[in-house]
């Protein structure tokens, strides 16, 4: 049973103070994955819970034990780098058996553990060679067996495939997730890429400047994202966001299209519709001039403006695959539940 | 330049006939040293000086390692190793932990330390003999090996040159290796002193020959001829007064002298290439 808790915890460099009072539970074997911008502070928050970086306030627990003041290997994690951080030196074999090395584990239980993660990881055969010998996503497997050796309670990820080619990184985001599930490891993952974040997560936390702005399941996140910041980040391409304002339980945006909305809204909102919420509909109210035309081959990426406007609007039409077919103006419906409301100050109504 | 190298025909040759050309005057004064230290005092000083080998090689060699002409040339070469060794690895292990210090902690006045490392390269020894002839003196360490060391094993060069070497290792480095549970001392053992062994090879080769060259400092500061070093008792066989100078053993002596610093390089050398070619990091 490995829980981590993060209580209040805080981090201030000097007088800046760059995580304002994160809170968080992660259950024993969950895999939850800290998802934002460069610089929102997602790296120093999993920092702090490896013990790389001081806790200036706030309580961190590891198995419901206070471990603000221990060092990194007396909290019983493990880390894998974005830069794999591998000994250039060492072999791979050695790599792997430093920390037990360290823990001055017998050789035979080291040969073992290091074995079985080799064999896990498809390195048996590479136990000899040197880092530099090896390809990319090899060098990260080795980096991620140097993690499994420990056996730790915790498996931290900043960003380990950020350094990869696309291909291997979608193969690799597949192993890790494998193996998560298969070790059962409670893990936390740092990524600003939002589909590592969502095809990796049991749940999801988007940080923003500091701040949570929502903790909750992918599919929790895209279905309602609790802010306009959590709607813009999550699905790609990103959500529509146009201006309006709501009365009577009707949005009228600002080119004066009308939408069903919610009886409760009033005043002045931004409406949010994903690119694949809009459907080809000639009856549909919403017009779009044709811009740019994206052809993916399985679907085609239209970015346009909304009639009557100058909004950039992005639709995603799937099984359409020549831009030949698609009219200068055409018209769209927005599919049950496709709109997302949020007040000025950018909270979800 | 590799257009230089590849070029076919009269150029090659002609660059080919330029460095052996190069080679023979340089390697020239060398060869005359040498037979200078075959042939016996009367045949040297006679004209015409002769250009090929003589017979007391053995004889003029023997004298000079086992008798000299003040101190045994066996006893200066050991006393010369003993000091370009104890300089060598003085200054490469000092430097290697005060670099690690100023790059991996974080101390008060961490850059003042090391600009103040860094400015006593503007005081080499011959700008601080006095002082420091003194300070060694009333330690009582005159005509010691630790007199000849001490004074010349602190080194902001080569504390620089590990300095630049560390900033250039990732700090994921440390970061793993703490993960793993290594402590500072552990990290530096284990991961910093094998990553560094180029540069501690290299280093060694050119700390090695400054050691060996060393002519002031051990001159003003052995008055025992036991303790001789080797480049400033070749100086010391020269005669004072009407003596004749016994050459044959003088230039033997030197010979013998540039042996060690040229074993030093040619050995090390390979080791140098070897660890050029294949880069860690």
């Amino acid at each position: 049973m490995a829980t981590l808790n993060l209580i209040d915890v805080k981090k201030s460099y000097g007088k800046d103070e760059v995580i304002h009072g994160v809170n968080f539970d992660i259950h024993d074997k969950e895999f939850v994955v800290i998802v934002g911008p460069s610089g929102c502070g997602k790296s120093t928050l999993l920092r702090m819970m490896a013990g790389l970086e001081t806790v200036t306030a706030g309580e961190i627990k590891i198995k419901d034990r206070r471990v603000n003041e221990l060092e990194p290997m007396e909290r019983n994690i493990a880390m894998v780098f974005q830069n794999y951080a591998l000994y250039p030196h060492m072999s791979v074999f050695d790599n792997m058996a430093y920390s037990l090395k360290i823990a001055k584990l017998g050789k035979a239980e080291i040969k073992a553990r290091v074995d079985n993660a080799a064999k896990l990881l498809q390195l048996s055969e590479y136990l000899k060679r040197k880092p530099r010998q090896l390809s990319g996503g090899q060098r990260q497997r080795v980096a991620m067996g140097r993690a499994i050796v420990r056996k730790p309670d915790v498996f931290l990820f900043d960003e380990p495939l950020s350094n990869l080619d696309a291909k291997l990184r979608v193969q690799m985001r597949l192993e890790i997730k494998k193996l998560q599930r298969d070790l059962g490891v409670t893990s936390v993952y740092v990524t600003h890429d939002q589909v590592e974040a969502m095809t990796l997560g049991d749940r999801l936390m988007v940080l923003n400047g500091g701040y949570v702005e929502q903790f909750g399941s992918p599919i929790d996140l895209y279905e309602r994202p609790a802010s306009l910041f959590v709607a813009e980040f999550i699905g790609s391409p990103s959500m529509n966001i146009i201006d309006g304002h709501a009365a009577d339980g009707v949005v009228e945006l600002v080119n004066g299209v009308r939408l069903p909305g919610s009886s409760e809204v009033a005043g002045a909102v931004k409406a949010g519709i994903r690119p694949e919420h809009l459907s080809l509909d000639p009856a549909g109210v919403i017009a779009i001039r044709k811009g740019v035309a994206e052809q993916l081959g399985s679907s085609t990426l239209v970015h346009g403006t909304l009639d009557g406007s100058d909004i950039a609007i992005s639709v995603a039409l799937p099984g359409v695959h020549r831009e030949e077919q698609l009219d200068d103006v055409m018209c769209f419906s927005v599919m049950e539940q496709g709109l997302h409301l949020f007040s000025a100050d950018g909270k979800r109504v | 330049m590799s257009g230089m190298v590849e070029k076919k025909g009269k150029a090659a040759w002609l660059v080919h006939l330029g460095l052996i050309l190069g080679i023979l005057v340089v390697c020239f004064p060398i060869y005359l040293a040498f037979i200078a230290s075959t042939v016996s005092s009367g045949d040297l000083v006679r004209p015409p000086m002769p250009l090929l080998p003589g017979e007391h090689f053995i004889a003029n060699y023997k004298e000079a390692l086992f008798s000299g002409v003040n101190t045994p040339v066996w006893n200066m070469l050991l006393n010369s190793t003993i000091m370009a060794l104890g300089i060598a690895i003085g200054k490469i292990i000092i430097s290697l932990l005060s670099a690690f210090a100023i790059v991996y902690f974080r101390f008060p006045l961490r850059n003042v330390f090391f600009w103040l490392i860094f400015l006593t390269l503007m005081l080499p020894v011959e700008v601080r003999i006095v002082p420091t002839y003194e300070v060694v003196a009333n330690f009582g360490m005159l005509n010691s090996y630790s007199g000849l060391i001490l004074p010349l094993v602190a080194s902001a060069t080569a504390t620089f040159l590990f300095r630049q070497f560390y900033l250039t290792v990732p700090d994921e480095l440390a970061e793993a290796a703490r993960v793993d549970g290594a402590g500072p001392m552990r990290f530096f053992v284990d991961i910093l002193l094998p990553m560094s062994r180029t540069n501690i090879a290299a280093l060694f080769v050119i700390l090695f020959i400054y050691g060996w060259n060393q002519y002031l400092w051990p001159l003003l500061m052995t008055t025992d001829p036991d303790m001789n070093t080797i480049v400033m008792g070749i100086k010391q066989m020269f005669p004072s007064g009407d003596d004749l100078p016994n050459w044959p053993v003088i230039m033997a002596t030197a010979l013998l002298a540039m042996l060690p610093p040229v074993l030093v390089v040619v050995l090390m050398q390979n080791l140098f290439i070897k660890g050029l070619v294949d880069t860690e990091k």
